[in-house]
């Protein structure tokens, strides 16, 4: 008579189906189809995709790259710490360090112009947190990730990071500037 | 305890067969769950109330190893004690049968005990501040991990006695006929939690061996596939687990039977077959992984497990309906949802737990579950938000109507407080939906979770989140703080009762044991016929689901597509 008892019949295998549950059963079907084939679907036409670019990676390896481009297209520095803000050409390889517990350095993108931005961290595992966008990303050690990104809206962007790495993790946050 | 023969009892309340040696067994699990639910439930009220930045009760470290000793002591320990706990009372009670080596259970319990205080003590002594999921390379104590494998083991062991019990309960032939749908439900989860686990050892002895100076490193991506493996693999435990333990109410409340047996055990077996590499769900934001491994496996093979827990979402609402219409409860569209006994905490959490599982949990976890879409809510405060629906509302919010059940019947107690039992699912229910939706609106906002502080005092760049984010984490503590209460009145309850519970009568022990029988009577009458339309009111209830999820699922590709291009 119920789920605590064995079934009712021995071949209960071949009940047939009432028609609430077979009718259910192909609507959940169907649906499921449609969310799976929108992920495909979103890789051919939409302009959100992450990118699946990574490269092993070593914290020197990636440091050496990072200070090239910044040595090369500093704009000026901000706060007490002098970090430096870093103003790359529309198109070029701009690298953001995540390490405990600061992101750097300062990037300065151009609006509609589009990077190819690479991500790693120092030490422990961070999260890149583009905000008030929400753009999310997880940052390991020992894999560099090229993201291309196209921002869209000019304004002053934070990055905090949503990975917790260790006592000082709120204290992890910096900004993004997007120009015209 | 151990006698040379063995020793049942028949509840006179429920008709319910006990055997000694696992009546004792099941009683230890389920009281330790009970235990870690308490201090899981203290250390929530204070990193709730730290979360509110107005009051922001303790300091970081003090928070951050509170959250560490949390997610452990409920995701783990509370859960995994109870399943222990329903384990065996579904092999050896639903089916009739003495417990297969009760003495490795007490083991296995043992085992269980050791691992789990001695990670609470490590974490307490503050040296494995590294949350539950402990990403390497940031460093727990390796007593830490070792704990941890301790009651892995013992977790292990136990699900090998449940299967030794199903082998025993066939040979001796306690029942007739196929297993009841409730103990193939245990069966699933007991088999998923046996890959898991395997997982779950392939990644924490290195990183054990690593903690202690053995292994000098550990891929840190390697790391998050392998221990999600195991992560996300326990979360369909518990999913098979609490659904089981939803058809079990139905049955005992209202006499209901499954709509169809085929249906529902086939999607038991959709949890097995699908659930691959579920670990992709939680890496869909991680460099390194190809895009057709995560669509492929985040929707855990083509949405077909989603598949699944949307048939059972159906079928045991499905099977109430049925079995009230059969009582008469037949005018109009939901007279069977009125005229249910909402009174009784055994069913109404079961219910709530349900609707709220269905509603919050699974519309929220299909949308972060989606490759894309996961970019916009990874690692914020979306994520507690969305699993405090599935793990508590859904999972926690079962296990304890069941627990109402087993106090008179395993417990031999009168439930004290009834006036307080019957509100406690409303109240933590509340709480929880609350919570999550809170939390949820916090997450969209990009509050990021496990974070101490939030307004960034003390930094030179700070970034203020908008007033709206400011107001859902007052509102998700304070929900937090009532879903506490809610959780207090449970423990009191159920203690209370096995403190100061009038004693029932126990039955008496014997070795006379009685044969589980197939329910001849009704097999023709009740459904023999084909094809109906039987559960409408379900139906409405279905479409009303589908709707929603699909209104949502749609509005957050729609908000996906105004954020930075990304390729
Ligand atoms: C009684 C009401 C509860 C409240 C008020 C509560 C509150 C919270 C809060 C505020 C967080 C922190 C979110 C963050 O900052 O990231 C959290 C995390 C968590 N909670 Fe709960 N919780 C409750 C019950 C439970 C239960 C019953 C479970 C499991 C069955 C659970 C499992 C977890 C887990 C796994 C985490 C994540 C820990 C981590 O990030 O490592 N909670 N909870
Ligand atoms: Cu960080
Ligand atoms: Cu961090």
């Amino acid at each position: 008579m119920s789920a605590i008892l064995p079934p009712g019949e021995r071949l209960w295998w071949k009940q047939p189906l009432d028609r609430v549950e077979a009718i259910w059963i192909l609507i959940a079907f169907v649906w499921c189809m449609v969310m799976f084939f929108m992920m495909p679907y979103w890789h051919v036409y939409g302009k959100q995709n992450l990118s699946t670019e990574t490269y092993r990676t070593t914290p020197d390896m990636f440091a050496k790259k990072a200070q090239a481009v910044i040595d090369k297209y500093t704009v000026r520095t901000e706060t007490d710490e002098k970090i430096p803000v870093v103003h790359p050409p529309a198109g070029e390889d701009v690298y953001l360090i995540a390490r405990l517990w600061a992101w750097h350095p300062i990037l300065e993108l151009e609006v509609g112009k589009t990077y190819r931005l690479h991500l790693t961290a120092m030490d422990y595992q961070h999260g890149f947190s583009l905000q008030p966008e929400n753009i999310n990303i997880q940052v390991i050690p020992g894999y560099e990730h090229v993201v291309k990104v196209t921002p869209n809206r000019v304004g002053t962007y934070a990055i905090v990071c949503n990975e917790f790495c260790g006592i000082g993790h709120h204290k992890m946050v910096s900004k993004l500037y997007v120009v015209k | 305890m151990a006698t040379s023969t063995e020793q049942f009892r028949v509840c006179p309340r429920t008709g319910l067969q006990y055997h000694r040696s696992a009546e004792l067994l099941i009683k230890a699990n389920a009281f330790v769950a009970v235990v870690f639910l308490l201090i899981g439930g203290v250390l929530a009220l204070f990193i709730a109330l730290t979360r509110w930045q107005a009051i922001h009760l303790v300091g970081a470290d003090t928070f951050y190893m509170l959250l560490t000793a949390h997610g452990l002591d409920m995701l783990i320990f509370w859960i995994i004690f109870f399943e222990m706990a329903i384990l065996y009372f579904c092999s050896s009670t639903l089916l009739r049968s003495r417990l297969a080596t009760p003495r490795l259970g007490w083991v296995a319990f043992a085992l269980m005990l050791i691992g789990s205080v001695s990670v609470n003590f490590t974490v307490f002594k503050g040296e494995s501040t590294v949350m539950m999921t402990s990403y390497v390379p940031l460093p727990g104590h390796w007593s830490f991990y070792l704990g941890l494998i301790l009651f892995a083991v013992g977790a292990l062991i136990g699900c090998f006695i449940f299967l030794g019990t199903l082998v025993v309960a066939k040979a001796e032939k306690t029942y007739e006929g196929s297993i009841p749908l409730v103990v193939f439900g245990a069966m699933t989860a007991c088999i998923i939690a046996i890959f898991t686990i395997a997982s779950g050892a392939i990644i924490l002895i290195p990183t054990f061996l690593w903690a202690a100076g053995y292994i000098s490193h550990i891929d840190p991506l390697m790391y998050r596939t392998i221990w999600w493996a195991f992560g996300h693999s326990s979360q369909q435990i518990n999913v098979a687990a609490h659904i089981s333990v939803w058809y079990a109410i139905a049955a005992i409340v209202f006499g209901a039977k499954p709509m169809s047996e085929k249906v529902s055990r086939t999607a038991f077996l959709l949890y097995i077959l699908f659930l691959q590499l579920a670990s992709a769900h939680h890496l869909l934001s991680d460099p390194g992984l190809s895009v057709e491994w995560k669509v492929f496996n985040t929707s855990y093979a083509m949405y077909l497990a989603v598949l699944a827990s949307m048939i059972h979402g159906l079928t045991i609402p499905g099977a109430i309906e049925v079995a009230q219409r059969e009582k008469g409860y037949t005018r109009g569209l939901f007279e069977w949802v009125r005229k249910a006994p909402w009174g009784n905490p055994v069913f109404s959490g079961m219910f709530i737990s349900l609707i709220g599982f269905g509603f919050l949990g699974g519309i929220s976890g299909v949308m972060m579950g989606t490759e894309q879409l996961n970019m916009l809510i990874h690692n914020t405060i979306y994520v507690p938000g969305h699993f405090h629906a599935t793990v508590v509302i859904g999972t926690t919010m079962a296990f304890m109507s069941l627990t109402y059940f087993l106090i008179p019947t395993l417990f031999n107690r009168e439930m004290i407080l009834p006036g307080v039992a019957k509100w406690q699912p409303y109240v933590f229910g509340f709480g929880m939906a609350l919570f999550c939706l809170a939390m949820m609106g916090a997450g969209t906002l990009g509050v990021p979770r496990r974070h101490w502080d939030i307004t960034f005092a003390g930094t030179s760049l700070p970034y203020e989140f908008p007033g709206t984010a400011n107001l859902m984490i007052a509102t998700f503590a304070v929900a937090g703080v009532i879903a506490v209460i809610g959780g207090g009145m449970y423990v009191l309850v159920t203690v209370g009762s096995l403190l100061w519970g009038k004693k029932l009568d126990v039955g008496t022990y014997s070795n006379e044991r009685s044969v589980l029988r197939m329910p001849v009577a009704s097999a023709l009458t009740s459904h023999g016929t084909t094809a109906g339309f039987a559960a409408p009111g379900t139906f409405v209830f279905a479409m009303v689901f589908l709707v929603a999820f699909v209104l949502y699922y749609f509005v957050n590709w729609k908000y996906l597509s105004t954020v930075w291009g990304l390729a």
